[in-house]
């Protein structure tokens, strides 16, 4: 589904990639790990082409994703939801507001909205939440919204970014527990921390890096 | 074959009533976003206004000073003035020859009974004068035209032209006994070029408030729109069109034009009318007057500035975050 060829990311002073070239296949539930700096951020930049490569190729499934016109890049971004350490929420939208945005930037009619925008939030235990903004969330709260809005298109992909870096340990479980649940539906999971315990706790394939290289690459089992 | 042009319909359908989904959900975010923006959007309301407040003064200003030129340039003519014995045919003929010129607005003929009448009622309380007049017996004075040039650089070619017509103006058998422009000839240019200045002083200013406001202007909503920097990424991110994200932005910005024009137009009823009551004298024109019978133009344009204001600073403000 995914392929790195040769990817290398230079920025002015540091290396950020160093010639990664790793596979993801569609389903899989990958755990991209290493400390701050280890280029786990940059890599998941590359799938969703918010940084280009200064060398080597991205390609999601077929598409060289740096090759896209915006157009199509629009297009590829809408098949894969993304959840960040920051949430990244709209500040201005309420919770049902946020996750309708999502449904009209893929063209979901009314109803749809409608009908969806409830079910997904009473599925990350947030229907009481419905009309509040995310200021008025807490932390763990805002992140199990930021993954309604990430999954409600049903996306291919979801690329988790540090989403349990600002929350408690309750949280962080809580927030683990509803990806692997995505990924037993099908979808393929990609999350970026630096929390081992998160890894040993999904128990499923890991990927070290270093210093912007794959220094390990290896089904997890406990 | 039917049946194509119908599913083809139905596609064109789809996709219109797409558009129309896309657009009424732009025009409700704009709404929505300009409610919650709070100070930010009453803080860019306030720019628009004062740049439209600035272009209602310029327009007002421009026709102050257009009514003062116009009054100046009113008070200057040409008269020429024509001997005692010249035949009213022959100055009448002059006078038509005067009006097919081009250069000339209007010609006025004052016999030389009307000029000696005029002439009394202005000296009736000179006593000396009416008695030198009375002493001289018969009418010592001869007929005029006035002629009104349509612009003050004008009046030197008419006076060229009777220069030229040798047959009436020069020779032993000449009509006219002087022509004022050569007397006045000082101050009908040194007045030519203190309107053109004023006019070029004018333009340059309004050019500079002009364009000072719509750089502050742009500026401010450049700055609303750069709190919003991050959530124009995140956009994107969800994969939102350019369309979807720009488009609540300059709603806004229609909003922000509208609201200014009615305010502004509506403040400027009471202000024109205090200047019509106090300060027409003063102005040469009663500017509630002028503000009133010239309304729908004003409110044309302001109402086109606002909105283009709002649309265009905004356009090109989420242009910048759009393509990061």
């Amino acid at each position: 589904m995914i392929y790195f060829n040769n990817v290398s990311k230079i920025y002015k002073d540091a290396v950020a990639l160093d010639d990664v070239t790793v596979t993801i296949t569609a389903g899989e539930f990958v755990s991209v790990v290493g400390h701050s700096g280890a280029g786990k951020t940059t890599l998941t930049k590359m799938i969703l082409a918010d940084d280009k490569p200064s060398l080597g190729t991205v390609f999601f499934e077929s598409i060289d994703v740096h090759k896209l016109k915006n157009k199509d890049l629009t297009k590829l971004r809408r098949r894969i939801g993304v959840v960040f350490q920051d949430f990244k929420l709209l500040p201005n939208k309420t919770a049902y507001e946020n996750i309708a945005f999502a449904m009209e930037a893929v063209g979901k009619t009314d109803e749809e909205i409608a009908s969806d925008v409830p079910h997904v939030l009473e599925l990350v235990d947030l229907s009481h939440r419905i009309f509040h903004f995310p200021n008025q969330l807490s932390g763990g709260e805002q992140q199990r919204l930021a993954i309604a809005r990430a999954i409600i298109n049903q996306p291919e992909l979801i690329i988790a970014d540090e989403p349990t870096g600002n929350l408690d340990p309750i949280n962080t479980h809580e927030i683990v527990q509803i990806l692997k649940k995505i990924n037993d539906l099908g979808t393929t999971v990609i999350l970026a921390t630096h929390n081992r315990g998160v890894i040993d706790s999904i128990g499923k394939r890991v990927i070290t890096m270093e210093n912007g290289k794959i220094v390990r690459d290896s089904k997890h089992t406990k | 074959m039917v049946k194509l042009f119908g599913t083809v319909s139905t596609l064109s359908d789809i996709v219109i009533l797409m558009a129309m989904t896309d657009l009424k959900r732009i025009i409700k975010s704009g709404f929505i976003n300009f409610k919650r923006g709070g100070s930010v959007s009453v803080a860019a309301v306030l720019q628009v206004l004062n740049t439209l407040a600035v272009i209602v003064v310029i327009i007002l200003l421009q026709a102050v000073l257009y009514s003062s030129l116009n009054q100046i340039k009113d008070k200057v003519d040409v008269t020429i003035y024509f001997t005692t014995n010249a035949g009213e045919d022959k100055i009448m003929l002059l006078k038509s020859s005067l009006e097919k010129l081009p250069e000339v607005a209007q010609v006025s003929y004052t016999s030389a009974d009307t000029a000696l009448k005029l002439f009394r009622d202005r000296h009736v309380n000179d006593y000396s004068t009416i008695a030198a007049l009375d002493e001289i017996g018969g009418n010592p004075l001869g007929a005029y035209l006035n002629v009104k040039a349509k612009e003050i650089s004008q009046y030197e070619s008419i006076a060229n032209f009777l220069q030229g017509d040798d047959a009436l103006v020069s020779g032993p058998t000449s009509i006219v006994e002087k022509v004022n422009y050569h007397q006045n000839k000082l101050v009908i240019n040194r007045l030519n070029n203190i309107i053109s200045g004023a006019q070029r002083l004018g333009f340059l200013l309004t050019l500079y408030l002009i364009i000072s406001s719509l750089i502050i202007t742009f500026n401010t909503i450049r700055l609303t729109i750069f709190i919003a920097r991050e959530e124009i990424g995140v956009m994107r991110l969800v994969g939102a069109s350019k369309m979807r994200v720009r488009g609540p932005f300059m709603v806004e910005g229609v909003i922000y034009g509208i609201i200014a024009t009615f305010t502004i137009l509506i403040l400027f009823w009471p202000i024109t009318a205090w200047l019509g009551r106090n300060m027409t004298s003063f102005l040469g024109l009663n500017l509630y007057d002028y503000y009133v019978s010239n309304f729908l133009q004003i409110f044309a344009i302001i109402l086109l500035s606002g909105i283009l204001l709002g649309v265009i600073s905004s356009f090109l403000a989420v242009r910048k975050y759009l393509n990061k």
